[in-house]
This record gives structure tokens, sequence and C-alpha cells, in this order.
């Protein structure tokens, strides 16, 4: 693994919240979350399903559905050109249409739903192509047989006259990254890219996101529930609770001393080769309260193994530790009783 | 896919001969014939007719034979391009539909053009902007037009134009016009006659295929393609109009069928309210008359039309729907 490369951010998320505004009450599906993404690198962002990991990727592209809004916090990214970092929130509808697509890429889970059945792939990567490059549309064709490619499409120019109905999972997702990369974007979010896929297609297309950031230089935001494949592709991690990033860090560190106890829950409860058979695997106890029943204090305590005292169901712990590895825990700072 | 559409139509054809058979039975089927109601209609005009003269017009027309002999008889001319003679008009079945049949499938065209008009810019407004004030307007209106009677509406507008405009809105002709020959002048005599019947017979088919349209596109806006499209940076109005709207017109195309008879019987009261000269109120006529020959005929008609409907529908739906169009392949 890289080291931490001490440069400026290219996409700098400060304090996200978003929030959906149900009969019921206000749903904070994303709570305050920070992190950065550096050129080249991976953060991966992982979570039990409903912690709010898609809503942070259709935050940071500004297409959240109603009733969905975001209502606070900065999401930075930094100009092409090395200008002064432009909060994507704080841009018009039209400026951020500019963004999307163009500077920020992304690749979706489920890739048979994710494309119109009604149009043939080279339509639907060409589409992006013509409205942000501005080529003419047999330029557009041109560029999108690259891409397919690029991402490792046989007979890229029979395909692209194909719908995608007439291709296999493996290869949809292939063309589902090609039209993310269509305009060259310098960040790409892919919210589980692999979750659809059937593990040797998995392997193939995590081979292929890292191959093209090698090659392209992508920031990429990795959203997955799966432990493995952050193992395996991450720079960095953010592990998110409720809505919140309740670990973010190297790695490294966070695999070999993880310090949260949600993240040490979740890494336990990996499955692995060396575990005795017929073993149970550990899970976590309990299950995500409803997020209507948001728990008071640090919303994992219902569920943590490690909770010290009442602070911990009353106040919500402040982000803690050193500026690469922050920790929103009492265990490592901000409790009252600690000797520091 | 060639031979899928030959399959199509050799089934359009069988499907024609089965309505052929049944229109005749159907005709058929109330006791009693056309010297029955002949003569009835000519009691209560206060004259007679002797049992001879009965049994010599039944000879006439071959009623004695039976009905698998008088549809064989009928069929075959018909097939040779005779529809016969209407016993009613006493004139040949083809001269008295004459114009009507064209004249009905104007109006049934043009109440189509105006639904889709209508209805479609409508349908995806109201699901666009879900539960917005005007949403709630069209779906206040909307139900308002399935639920009145189209004839009841017809006699509202009628009324209206005649006491407050001063219009007289029956028929689809002024009355210079309406036996006059074809020229240029009864085709614009037409043409601003043809609106009204038209919107009038168009409005219950718009107000359901609003909320048709209006539910297909909610179900449509909901699917992942439509966040990709949006994470493309396309606009708003190109996301919606690309995909979400492409995807919710397919069931529209298979439509077209359906419509197209509803609009032809659908029409039948507004076109005696109206006064139209389409082929609905002739049927009614010939119904009661039991007039054979012209009852079968603009059955058999209404079954063509159908078939040929269902068929142009497929070819449409093959057109649109590419998945359909491969399956095929």
């Amino acid at each position: 693994m890289v080291e931490p490369i001490l440069s400026e951010p290219i996409l700098s998320v400060r304090g996200l919240h978003t929030s959906f505004a149900a009969q019921e009450g206000t749903v904070r599906a994303v709570d305050g979350v920070s992190f950065n993404v550096f050129e080249g690198r991976t953060l991966g962002v992982v979570g039990e399903s409903g912690c709010g990991k898609s809503v942070t990727a259709r935050s940071i592209l500004g297409i959240v559905e109603r009733p969905g809004r975001v209502t606070g916090g900065e999401i930075l990214l930094r100009p092409g050109d090395g200008g002064a970092p432009v909060d994507l929130l704080k841009l018009s509808p039209d400026a951020m249409r500019k963004v999307r697509g163009r500077e920020i890429g992304l690749v979706f889970q489920e890739p048979m739903a994710s494309f119109s059945q009604y149009y043939t792939i080279g339509n639907q990567i060409g589409e992006g192509i013509r409205l942000h490059l501005g080529l003419d549309a047999k330029a557009a064709r041109e560029r999108a047989i690259e891409l397919l490619d690029m991402v490792g499409v046989p007979q890229p120019s029979r395909r692209v006259d194909e719908y995608p109905f007439q291709l296999s999972g493996g290869l949809r997702q292939r063309v589902m990254i090609a039209m993310a990369l269509s305009c060259d974007p310098r960040v790409l979010i892919a919210d589980e890219p692999t979750t659809a896929l059937d593990v040797t297609t998995q392997a193939q297309i995590l081979d292929l996101l890292r191959e093209l950031q090698e090659k392209k230089g992508l920031a990429i935001i990795l959203i997955t529930h799966d432990m493995g494949v952050i193992a395996e592709m991450a720079h960095d991690v953010a592990v998110m609770y409720l809505g919140r990033a309740v670990e973010t860090g190297p790695v490294r560190d966070i695999f070999r001393a993880p310090r949260h106890p949600y993240t040490r829950a979740l890494l336990r409860s990996i499955p692995t080769v060396l575990a005795k058979p017929r073993s149970r695997l550990p899970t976590i106890e309990g299950s995500i309260p409803h997020p209507f029943n948001r728990p008071q204090g640090c919303a994992y305590h219902p569920r943590c193994v490690e909770i010290i005292d009442d602070q911990c169901r009353t106040e919500e712990p402040p982000e803690a530790g050193p500026e690469t590895h922050r920790i929103r825990c009492f265990l490592h700072g901000g409790h009252k009783g600690a000797v520091a | 896919m060639i031979t899928f559409m030959v399959r199509r139509l050799l089934l359009g054809l069988f499907t024609v001969w089965l309505i052929s058979m049944l229109a005749f039975a159907i005709i058929q089927l109330p006791p009693g014939d056309f010297v029955d109601s002949y003569i009835a209609n000519l009691a209560a005009g206060g004259a007679t007719v002797s049992a001879d003269e009965a049994n010599a017009m039944r000879k006439l027309y071959g009623m004695g034979q039976p009905i698998y002999v008088q549809y064989g008889k009928w069929i075959v001319r018909v097939i040779a391009g005779d529809l016969g003679e209407s016993m009613e008009w006493r004139r040949p079945v083809a001269e008295v539909i004459g114009d009507r049949i064209w004249l009905t499938l104007l109006l049934s065209f043009a109440a189509l053009l105006v639904t889709w008009s209508l209805a479609l810019p409508i349908g995806i407004y109201s699901a666009v902007r879900q539960y917005s004030l005007a949403d709630y307007v069209f779906t206040l209106v909307g139900f308002i037009g399935i639920a009145v009677p189209n004839f009841l509406l017809a006699l509202i507008i009628l009324y209206t134009a005649f006491r407050y405009l001063g219009m007289s809105v029956g028929g689809l002709f002024s009355a210079e016009y309406a036996l006059a020959p074809w020229t240029w002048d009864k085709v614009k005599d037409l043409a601003w006659h043809l609106p009204l019947p038209a919107l009038i017979l168009a409005l219950s088919g718009t107000a359901q295929l609003i909320r048709i349209m209006r539910a297909n596109l909610l179900d449509e806006l909901r699917k992942p393609y439509v966040v990709t499209a949006r994470a493309k940076g396309l606009s708003e109005m190109r996301t919606v109009l690309k995909y979400p709207v492409r995807a919710a017109l397919n069931p529209f195309a298979s439509n077209i069928a359906y419509l197209f008879p509803y609009l032809v019987s659908g029409s039948i009261i507004i076109s005696i309210v109206l006064g139209l000269p389409t082929v609905g109120p002739l049927l009614v006529r010939a119904l009661i008359a039991q007039d054979v020959y012209l009852g079968g005929a603009i059955v058999l008609l209404l079954g063509v039309l159908t078939v040929i409907g269902t068929f142009i529908s497929d070819l449409v739906l093959m057109w649109v729907d590419p998945r359909l169009r491969h399956q095929l392949d």
C-alpha cells in the first residue's frame, strides 16, 4: 500500500448532512460525514445497509431524490486547473450539471437496472460525451468504441450497437464503467460496483478499476459493505454507522489496529478460511436501529460491547485521534473520566 | 421477424373469418327475422301482410334455408366484394354505408389524436410534479371526465354552444353540404365541424389515459436508470423525456388496438346525440330491424378494422421496443 500522500485532496467532504423529510419525522441519513479523497487513491466507504453510504454518494453529485435534501456541510472539489476549491453545494444547478459526469463519474450497483433498455449502449455512452465534450454523433461513437475497448469489452465496434439486455452481467458493469469514465472525470464514485456480480467477475471488475486508476490517476470512492473488497482495493477507509463516519484512516492502520468497537466488530465478522470448521461466525449483536429511533448519545452504544458508562448513552462522542486517523468514540477521546 | 409478421397476418385473416361467422350468428340470435320485424312495423302503421306475402318475402331473401347455407351464400358474395342488399333500405349495403365508414375512421382518428395530445403531456406533467396543485387539479378534472357519461357532456356542450354562442353544432356538415358531392368546400366544412365531436369523443379516453400515463411514469421515474441519466449531467427535462417517458410510452403502443374499437363503439350514443353520419347509429338501426346483410357487413367491417389495428399495434411495438425485436431474431 502507498503511504498517505500529503497533498491537497481532490475532493473533500466536510460535515455533510443530508436528511429526508417523512411524515413520521426527519431522517438524518447522512449526519456529519467528513472525508478526503486524493488523486490516484481509493477511499473505501464501508458500513451496513442503511448507514448512509449511497446517500453520501448521491449528495456529492447533487442527485439526492426528493424528499431528501442536503442540509449542511461542504463538498469541496479542487478544479482541474489548480484553482481554489469549489463548494459543490453552492453551485447553480447548471454549473452542477457540468460537474456530473464530467468531473465526477458514478458507477452503480445494478448494471441491468441502471441502463435503459431502449437505447443502444453506444447511444448511452455517447450521450455524456456529446454533452460535455461537444463531440458530434460520429466522433462520440468512435470514442465510445475506444472506451469499450479500454474496459475490456471484446469486439467493441460490434458491441457498441447492442442493447444492454444483450450483454452479460460482467460486461454490463464494464460498460457502466466505460460510461462513467467517458468524459475523463477525475473522481469516480463506485456504489457497490461488484455486489450484483459473481465472485470471479467481481475480481475482474476490481482489477479493471485498479488498472484504470493507475493509468489515469483517478480518485475513487468505493462504496461497499464488503470488508474483503476494502482490503483489496482501498488506500483509505471511512467506516460509517447511522449516517456518521465513526472511524477514518489508512486501510493498513484500520485493519491492523481497528480502534472503534464497531470497526472491530465488522472485522471480526469477516469469514476466513483459517477459521475452525463448523465454528460460528462472530456477528454484531442486535440490529441497526430504525432511523426514526436513533439512539441518544453514541448511536452505536446499544450494540457496543465495550461501552464505558452513561456518557456513551447521553453524549455524542467528538472526533478524536491523529489527523490521519479519526475516531468517534469515548474510548479514544472526550471521555470525562479518562486520564487523557 | 418476417416470419413473425407473416404468421400474424395469417392469424389476422383467420380471426376475420371467425368474426364473420360470429357476426352472422349474432344478428340471427334474436327471435324472429327481418320479415317479422318488417310486418310488425307495417302492422303498427295499420297495414297488414298476408302469410303468403310474408313467405314470398322470406323466399326472396333466402330465409327458409338453414343458417349455414345462408352464411355460405353471404360469405361467398362478400369475398367477391358484394356486401349484399340492405333489406330495410332496399339499396346495396355498400351504398348505404358509403362515406360513413370513412367519416367514422376520420372521427376516430381525430379523437385518438386529441386524446394523445392532451393525455400525454398532462400525464407527464402530473407525474413529474406529483402532488403539486396542478396535479390535483388535473386529477379532479380527470375523475370528472371519467365519471360523467360522454353523451351528457355532448348534450351540455350542444346546449351551451347553441344557447350562448348561437352555434348549431349537430352533424359533421352544414346543411347545404350534407348531401352534396365531395368538393373542396365540403372538406373545409368538415374540417370546421370535426374538432368539437372529436373533443367530446376524446374526453373520457383522455381522462383514463392521463391516469395510466401518470401511474406508468411514476413507476419509471423511480428506476435506477433515471439516476444514471442524472449522474451523467443531463438536464432534468432531457432526462425525463428521453428515458422514463420512453419506457412509459410502451404500453400505449400496445393499446392502439384496444382503443380503436372502443372509439368506434363508444361513439354510437354520441353520434346519435350529435347527429353524426357515422356507422354507429346505422348499426343500431340495422340490429333493431334485423337487417342481416347491413348489420353483418358493419360488424364485419369493424372486425376487420380491429384486426388491422392490432397488426399495426404489433408493428409499432416492435419498432419501439428493442427487446421484442431481438427476441424474434
